[in-house]
């Protein structure tokens, strides 16, 4: 009781204690819109993919990864070329340039031209297949998730008990079996559709996972990930969908004629609604803990004094743990998902809507 | 919108899903199926030990009823013997009693003949004496009698008459 009194006390101080500094004049005026716009950058960064696997920016640590290039050409060189986006890099006589974290066709002195009107450059975009930070990550986890399951699988070779990685796994892939894929999708399908439900959830779990290290593997926040994740989501949906979930897009049984008609179009709306929903829900997620944190971590630079320092912490520390359940949360709300809609595409009854 | 689509990173979806189909492809093929096969074995085989408890279970309960069955049908069958036994008792018992008694009656009833032969015997004899007794006090009465003529004449008139009278 009195740990929580004390909490609530050090969360009304933080939300007053913006306005008092507010209030206390602006002595340092000076320094603070410099902070401000920095860590705000500093954000965007952080969210953003990125040509070499930086670990500790300011000191340089890192490595460079790959670039892969499809511009009247191959050009396949690594990232260092760039100098962490100073320098323009050549390939195969032609030069290219980073600005705002992608990559620009420029000449030798890599100029970048900007459109007026769109305030985008108007410089060449190659298409760019580079192995980036969030590329890279992602395989990394791959092979770990494999290695993690292969190895899991193999155990049951041996016993019919797993070893001890697998002890804790298989209470996981029990559990999307019997409150995810059966109760969704019913006894008599579930089978097909058990690889993909359980490589997804595994997969985001473990990108977002990935996600809260200090390392800034922010894939999950990244809406082409999601965007293939919900396409495949999508595609699975249409191609194993039964008569019945067809015909309660196009003609809704058990309604009059003439709602039938206006059906129709909604639930045809809905097909591309639903993957899209997940998609978006996935990023926005992500990507608003992402920011939530950062920000607050951000304050601490901005109260520059020791009880902003200990009361920023402690909420970043809270919210990181919030965070950790999210990431475990939106792994389950896509796969539960998922499961949905593969459960409406594999119903073959009629007497339920 | 726009930022988000200008944001959209063509590269990282095409890797993103090579990887991803990749990954689907080999965990179905050496992972998933493994496992999900063998939680399915195991717990089938958990499924199996329950039922074959349960089933061990009712048999125990049915050898016992069996049992308590047995154990009341041999008590039954106990006190039918005992009854049976105290029956048997009873009866020889009271067998032994009839025929003693039986017994007893005869001997008397023996006893009560022989002493009725007895005391015939003994009637007859005594009737024997006194009528030789009678018959010698008779004669001697009779010799002194009928030493007087007179008196011998008046006897057998007197006996005459009384036969007469018979």
């Amino acid at each position: 009781m009195l740990v929580k009194r004390l909490f609530s006390i050090l969360v009304l101080t933080f939300l007053l204690s913006p306005l008092c500094v507010n209030a206390s004049g602006d002595s340092s005026a000076q320094s603070e819109p410099n902070v401000k716009t920095e860590i705000k950058e500093y954000i965007g960064h952080h969210l953003q993919d990125s040509y070499d696997f930086t670990i500790w920016h300011e000191y340089g640590i890192g490595f460079p990864l790959p670039i892969i290039l499809v511009d009247e050409g191959f050009h396949l060189f690594m990232s260092s070329k760039f100098h962490h986006g100073e320098a323009v890099a050549e390939s195969n006589g032609k030069y290219y340039k980073i600005f705002h974290g992608k990559i620009y066709r420029t000449d030798a002195e890599g100029t970048i031209e900007m459109d007026e009107a769109t305030h985008h450059p108007s410089n060449v975009k190659p298409l760019d297949f580079s192995i980036t930070k969030n590329v890279f990550s992602i395989i990394l986890i791959s092979i770990l998730i494999f290695w993690l399951f292969r190895n899991f699988a193999k155990s049951y070779q041996h016993s019919m008990i797993p070893n001890k990685k697998g002890r804790l796994l298989e209470p996981l892939v029990v559990f999307i079996r019997d409150d995810i894929a059966i109760p969704n999708i019913g006894k008599k399908s579930y089978g097909q559709y058990m690889p993909y439900l359980l490589t997804v959830f595994f997969f985001i779990w473990f990108l977002n996972l990935a996600g809260m290290t200090p390392l800034g593997i922010g894939v999950t926040n990244n809406i082409a990930v999601t965007f293939g994740l919900a396409l495949i989501t999508f595609i699975i949906t249409q191609f194993t969908a039964k008569k019945s979930y067809w015909a309660h897009i196009f003609w809704m049984p058990g309604v009059p004629t003439p709602m039938k008609v206006i059906l129709a179009p909604i639930e045809l709306l809905g097909v591309f609604v639903k993957p899209f929903a997940l998609m978006i829900r996935l990023y926005a997620n992500m990507t608003a803990g992402h920011v939530v944190i950062m920000s607050i971590i951000g304050l601490l630079y901005v109260f520059n004094n020791w009880f902003a320092t200990g009361a920023f912490l402690g909420l970043t520390l809270f919210l990181s743990v919030l965070e950790l359940l999210v990431a475990f949360l939106q792994a389950y709300i896509f796969t539960m998902l998922t499961a949905l809609y593969f459960g409406a595409a594999a119903a073959e009854h009629d007497d339920h809507h | 919108m726009e930022k988000l689509l200008n944001d959209f990173s063509v590269g990282l979806f095409f890797w993103q899903m090579i990887v991803f189909l990749v990954l689907l492809f080999l965990l179905k093929k050496y992972a998933w199926t493994a496992i999900l096969v063998s939680v399915k074995a195991r717990e089938d085989k958990i499924k199996e030990g329950l039922e074959a408890a349960d089933k061990a279970k009712e048999m125990m309960r049915q050898m016992k009823e069996d049992n308590e069955e047995l154990l009341a049908k041999a008590r039954l069958e106990r006190e039918g013997i005992i009854k049976a036994a105290r029956e048997a008792k009873d009866k020889m018992i009271s067998d032994a009693k009839l025929k003693a008694s039986e017994e007893a009656d005869k001997v008397i009833k023996s006893a009560q003949e022989a002493i009725k032969a007895e005391k015939n015997a003994a009637m007859n004899e005594i009737k024997t004496h006194v009528a030789e007794l009678s018959i010698s006090i008779a004669e001697k009465i009779l010799k002194k009698e009928l030493a007087a003529d007179g008196k011998q004449n008046e006897l057998i008139e007197a006996a005459m008459n009384e036969s007469k009278l018979n």
